[in-house]
């Protein structure tokens, strides 16, 4: 499995820390009424099989965030991009 | 049939011609009390516990390949109950308890073999650490013993006691600990359950539940609907799939965990060695082939396979803890999917859908903690209570905050 940054190019896993799903959303709210959007951020995953947005870290090459769609069942990578565009 | 001297004696001498199956190979009926889903070691022990322990027996278990094909027969058969927290102890030592006596109970040579568990460590910090883990198995009824360097030389001469960075101190080691043949504990149970009247179906995936009601009413599957008063899930690995078909999310990422063998040799490790700090850890199988593996892949995947780098991690680990093993050739590598919860404990409890029960989040630990999860699993479904072993195992335990953080890393995704 390799990822193309979209900076440094194509790149060995080595480089890339995983940080996981980027589709969760942190809430907005901190009152207690927030209590169980809080819970699904922190703890809940959809965990698929097949395609699967993720955080990736190129910490070993330029630090950019990356949100990478890649096949959960084959190890495809389908798509990289920067996170801000990305989540 | 049951097994004894006089039984293969008798086959013996008579050409090992009439040996019989040792489970049937039914269809299902139309409605059940319990359908398990997934014939694993897990499922396969509370079908077993369920028909011994609780007199149940219109019970089912659904696999959707052989028995014997997933995890039971993907892992590297360690067992052990060196844990620490009070959640995790009591339960990991009555599993510890059910190996020591589960060849008598299903009259079934699964191998338990009792050769120790040890655990390195490399300095005065790790030292304390493994000395208070040690002090609170003993409070637990399980049994430690810290060794000095020496100690660990006397068990395995081996070891490189001067790497430069991680030197060997010492170590705390488990006497009880061991292996189990795993695919044995497979077949085993599921000889026992199905001597007992419960269906084991074979090659039969479950593709959806009925729930009518908010309460389960049976589950779809490739042989047709099967009605079922209960539903235990008991998928490690798919959990987070088969949940979803009841409309249900887990605090569970799938990850896959590598494991390798290499070719047979002499005798050289009558123990288990584990390397925390270089991730690795090692065995040798009764074939003489090391069985060792490391830490896991770290991203999401159902691939059962993993990738390179984690290979060349577990290698350099290995190569770091005992040079001796260096011109060994790996036969097989493999990989096993695991249910990693968000604080790296598992999750036996039941579900906001009344009668489905849920067994998951075993992490990289499944193996050894098959009988108490098949007995805790098995007392939840008879009876509706938690067993005392399992109490922390509760799936609301995240939303409570009353996670068992057995890694003191702090519980949250990413660091499990």
């Amino acid at each position: 499995m390799r990822i193309k940054c979209p900076y440094c190019g194509e790149r060995a896993l080595e480089e890339f820390s995983y940080r996981g799903d980027a589709t969760v959303k942190r809430p907005e709210s901190l009152e207690p009424s927030a209590t169980d959007a809080w819970v699904d951020y922190v703890y809940l995953r959809d965990n698929p099989v097949g395609l699967h947005k993720e955080q990736w870290h190129h910490s070993a090459g330029c630090h950019s965030w990356l949100v990478v769609t890649r096949d959960t069942l084959t190890h495809e990578v389908v798509g990289v991009e920067f996170a801000e565009k990305g989540s | 049939m049951r097994y004894s001297l006089g039984s293969l004696l008798a086959n013996a001498v008579t050409g090992n011609r009439n040996w019989k199956p040792v489970w049937r190979e039914p269809e299902p009926k139309a409605q059940y009390d319990v359908v398990i889903v997934g014939g694993g070691g897990h499922g396969l022990a509370t079908a077993h516990y369920l028909a011994k322990q609780h007199g149940i027996t219109n019970v089912a278990v659904l696999e959707k390949s052989y028995l014997g094909s997933g995890n039971i027969g993907r892992n590297t058969t360690i067992v052990r109950s060196n844990y620490m927290l009070p959640g995790n102890e009591p339960f990991y030592e009555w599993s510890m308890k059910l190996w020591e006596g589960l060849e008598q109970d299903l009259n079934y040579n699964t191998m338990v073999s009792q050769r120790g568990v040890l655990n390195v460590f490399h300095s005065d910090p790790q030292r304390d650490a493994f000395a208070r883990r040690g002090n609170s198995m003993l409070l637990h009824g399980a049994d430690a013993v810290m060794l000095d360097r020496e100690g660990v030389r006397k068990l395995v001469p081996f070891v490189d006691f001067d790497n430069a960075r991680f030197p060997v101190r010492g170590g705390l080691f488990q006497p009880r600990g061991g292996t189990v043949r795993h695919d044995a504990v497979a077949w085993g149970y599921a000889r026992s359950a199905d001597s007992r009247g419960i269906d084991i179906i074979q090659n039969c995936a479950a593709t959806g539940f009925r729930i009518e009601n908010g309460r389960i009413v049976g589950v779809e599957t490739e042989k047709g609907f099967i009605r079922a008063k209960k539903v235990a899930l008991s998928v490690a690995g798919s959990s987070s799939r088969a949940a979803a078909m009841a409309g249900l999310r887990l605090p569970i990422e799938a990850h896959v965990l590598q494991a390798f063998v290499t070719e047979g040799i002499k005798p050289l490790i009558d123990t288990v060695i584990t390397f925390g700090a270089g991730h690795f850890y090692c065995s040798q199988s009764d074939k003489g082939g090391l069985v060792f593996g490391g830490d896991i892949d770290g991203y999401n995947t159902y691939a059962q396979r993993g990738n390179l780098p984690v290979v060349e991690d577990v290698a350099e680990g290995g190569m770091a803890l005992m040079p001796i093993i260096g011109r060994l050739r790996v036969l097989r590598s493999w990989g096993g999917l695991l249910d990693m919860t968000m604080d790296g404990s598992p999750i036996i409890d039941t579900t906001p859908v009344d009668g489905l029960y849920l067994n998951a989040g075993w992490c990289y630990g499944g193996f050894k903690a098959t009988p108490a999860a098949g007995w805790c699993f098995a007392h939840l479904i008879a009876t509706g209570q938690t067993h005392p072993y399992a109490a922390a195992y509760r799936l609301d335990r995240f939303a409570e905050g009353r996670v068992i953080d057995e890694k003191g890393m702090g519980a949250q995704p990413n660091l499990h």
